[in-house]
């Protein structure tokens, strides 16, 4: 049970916006759509919500199919990007609207507006107007909005998308702590790697239309199946070559590579905290910049014969202090992966 | 120095243009005391006169707050072939010169004309008879509400009324609850343009109108006619009239732009 979307399209003239993008989230659940803008996430989100029609494919809700009903009669919550409130109505008759027109009384309207309220954390902000209130405050009557209707599934667009990166991530950890609280099955559309990382219980890679990847957060991270998935996520250097006898060679480094024969051009990618620096003055590498990044640093460097790399590693490693600016470094690799090109 | 001058010129210009002219009438009006104005204004000509103003105009605002709405909607919500076309169609009253459309009505739908043959068979009398007369305003009062509220659904976006469906709410109710409430102070607006044209208009509804005395003459035909007969008071009472009704709507007007503007800026 869940939602489950199978064989989505939907083409905007010759563009393709979604192709044949097929998934399953589990009840309870609540899963990313993160991949770079202009991507297909929103399409697919909106496909679901019925917002959009897709040219092929079928939405299924508790196994049950959806996807030629009306928007109205999908029973889902839908959290725009820019709050899409009713600006003529009160916070109080925005969260109500949709039981109002479920023609619920409006004793029992009243009630549930207000246990609403409280669960967004905004008590007796009933009878403000929406431009009364911040953004992130707009977020959460949105939040509410969509929830007061007891929905079966939850979508929401860029979510945190028009608030700046601390409510944003504020709201995050919030959206996280409901979540756990109502446990509707929620999908939320995200460019961010790492509210979608951090927020959610499984991330589906999306790019040019296409699914790339589904897993947990930490399968994303550790074992990225396409080579779109290990360059998106994660800062990393990416070398392409040719394989001969069992190894790919970029000036000083060597990979072996296993699944590809003789003469087949690869591509290997390397994430930035999977370089090992250390000072060494017969090192093959000299730092160029050094840049202090909170609890990580960040090294540029330029390997003999390769060309600039980019490392991370934390500021509490003790070679640290030692790399500064024109120091010849050694380079070791901890951890690559390697992609057969066509 | 130089900006004490540039305020008198403005105000003295401004003056000119519209106290004068509104002071003028009233002095030629008043001329023969408020007596005889009233009674030149209470006579059953000007009444009906005035009148029929007020019910061209009364029809024109009904039928354009609906039909313009309607416009509105399929113009900017639907992408066809032929839409832009039909976008710029609906300024063209504002360009052309209501006398020439007055004309071409006449040929359209005169004796002899293209659609004589169907209005004879309905047995419906257009030109010189009050349909004439709506005809000729609903063409000059096309663009008001169309615009208006074009402007406002093209800022609008449809997302609002994605949410609503998404909530639950059925078309209908997508248009009473979010839409109309949305555009509504464009509507007005509109509304009120229109009223204000269509108390004003003159030559396309003398030409399809006729302004038969008693039958077809307007506010504006009597004043026309007033000044043709030597009846300076009769001319300036209608014409004080039409500023009055005028001035009224101007005002309107100011407290729905005030009423706008806090609402755009509310919506940021």
């Amino acid at each position: 049970m869940g939602i489950e979307v199978t064989n989505l399209t939907k083409r905007f003239g010759d563009f393709v916006a979604v192709e044949d993008v097929s998934f399953r989230i589990e009840k309870g659940r609540l899963a990313a759509l993160l991949g770079p803008s202009g991507g297909g996430k929103s399409t697919i989100l909106r496909i679901i919500a019925g917002l959009e029609v897709a040219e092929n494919g079928s939405v299924l809700l508790d196994g049950e199919r959806v996807d030629h009903l009306h928007t109205r009669k999908r029973d889902m919550g839908f959290v725009f990007q820019h709050y899409a409130l009713f600006r003529h109505m009160t916070v109080g008759q925005n969260i109500g609207f949709g039981l109002e027109v479920r023609g619920v009384a409006s004793r029992d309207r009243r009630r549930k507006v207000g246990r609403m309220l409280e669960l967004v954390g905004l008590p007796g902000l009933g009878n403000r107007y929406p431009h009364e209130l911040s953004g992130g405050q707009r977020q959460r009557v949105a939040l509410a909005r969509a929830l007061a209707t007891e929905p079966r599934l939850l979508l929401l667009d860029e979510p945190f998308g028009a608030v700046d990166a601390k409510i944003r991530a504020e709201l995050g950890r919030w959206l996280r702590t409901m979540h756990d609280e109502i446990n509707v099955t929620s999908i939320f559309v995200t460019h961010d790697q790492e509210e979608a990382m951090s927020l959610s219980d499984q991330v589906l890679i999306i790019s040019q239309g296409r699914l790339e990847q589904v897993g947990s957060p930490v399968e994303i991270l550790d074992h990225p199946r396409t080579e779109f998935v290990a360059r998106f996520v994660g800062d990393v250097n990416v070398f392409d070559g040719v394989v001969r006898q069992g190894r790919a060679e970029f000036g000083p480094l060597a990979f072996p590579i296993k699944h590809a024969q003789d003469g087949a051009a690869v591509r290997v990618v390397v994430r930035s905290y999977d370089f090992e620096l250390y000072p060494d003055a017969s090192g093959p590498a000299t730092v160029q910049r050094v840049l202090p990044l909170g609890d990580r640093v960040k090294v540029d460097a330029i390997i003999d014969g390769l060309g600039p790399i980019s490392a991370q590693f934390p500021r509490s490693n003790p070679f640290a202090e030692h790399v500064l600016p024109g120091t010849r470094v050694g380079v070791g690799v901890s951890h690559a992966r390697s992609y057969t090109l066509q | 120095m130089v900006r004490a001058v540039l305020i008198a010129i403005v105000t003295l210009y401004l003056g000119l243009l519209t106290v004068a002219p509104l002071v003028a009438i009233a002095v030629d009006g008043f001329g023969e005391g408020a007596l005889v104005l009233a009674r030149k204004m209470l006579s059953p000509e000007a009444l009906g006169a005035l009148s029929r103003s007020l019910l061209v105009t009364a029809i024109a605002v009904v039928f354009h707050a609906v039909a313009g709405t309607a416009t509105a909607l399929v113009l900017v919500r639907q992408r066809f072939v032929g839409s832009r076309l039909l976008d710029i169609l609906v300024d063209m009253p504002l360009a052309v010169s209501p006398v020439m459309t007055g004309l071409a009505f006449i040929i359209l739908l005169g004796r002899g004309g293209w659609l004589s043959p169907v209005l004879d068979a309905l047995h419906l009398k257009v030109l010189f008879s009050l349909p004439g007369m709506v005809l000729a305003t609903l063409f000059v009062t096309l663009p008001f509400v169309v615009r208006e509220v074009s402007n406002v659904l093209k800022e609008l976006g449809t997302e609002e009324e994605e949410a609503a469906a998404t909530l639950g709410a059925s078309r209908l109710a997508c248009f009473w609850r979010i839409t109309l409430p949305n555009i509504r102070s464009a509507l007005t607006f509109g509304v009120t343009l229109t009223a204000a044209r269509s108390l004003g208009e003159f030559g396309a509804v003398l030409i399809l109108g006729g302004s038969i005395a008693g039958q077809t003459d307007t506010a504006t035909t009597f004043v026309y006619a007033s000044v043709e007969e030597r009846d300076p008071i009769s001319a300036a009472g209608m014409s004080l009239v039409l500023a009055c009704l005028s001035s009224m709507l101007l005002l309107a007007l100011q407290a729905l732009k005030r009423k706008k503007e806090k609402v755009s800026w509310a919506s940021k």
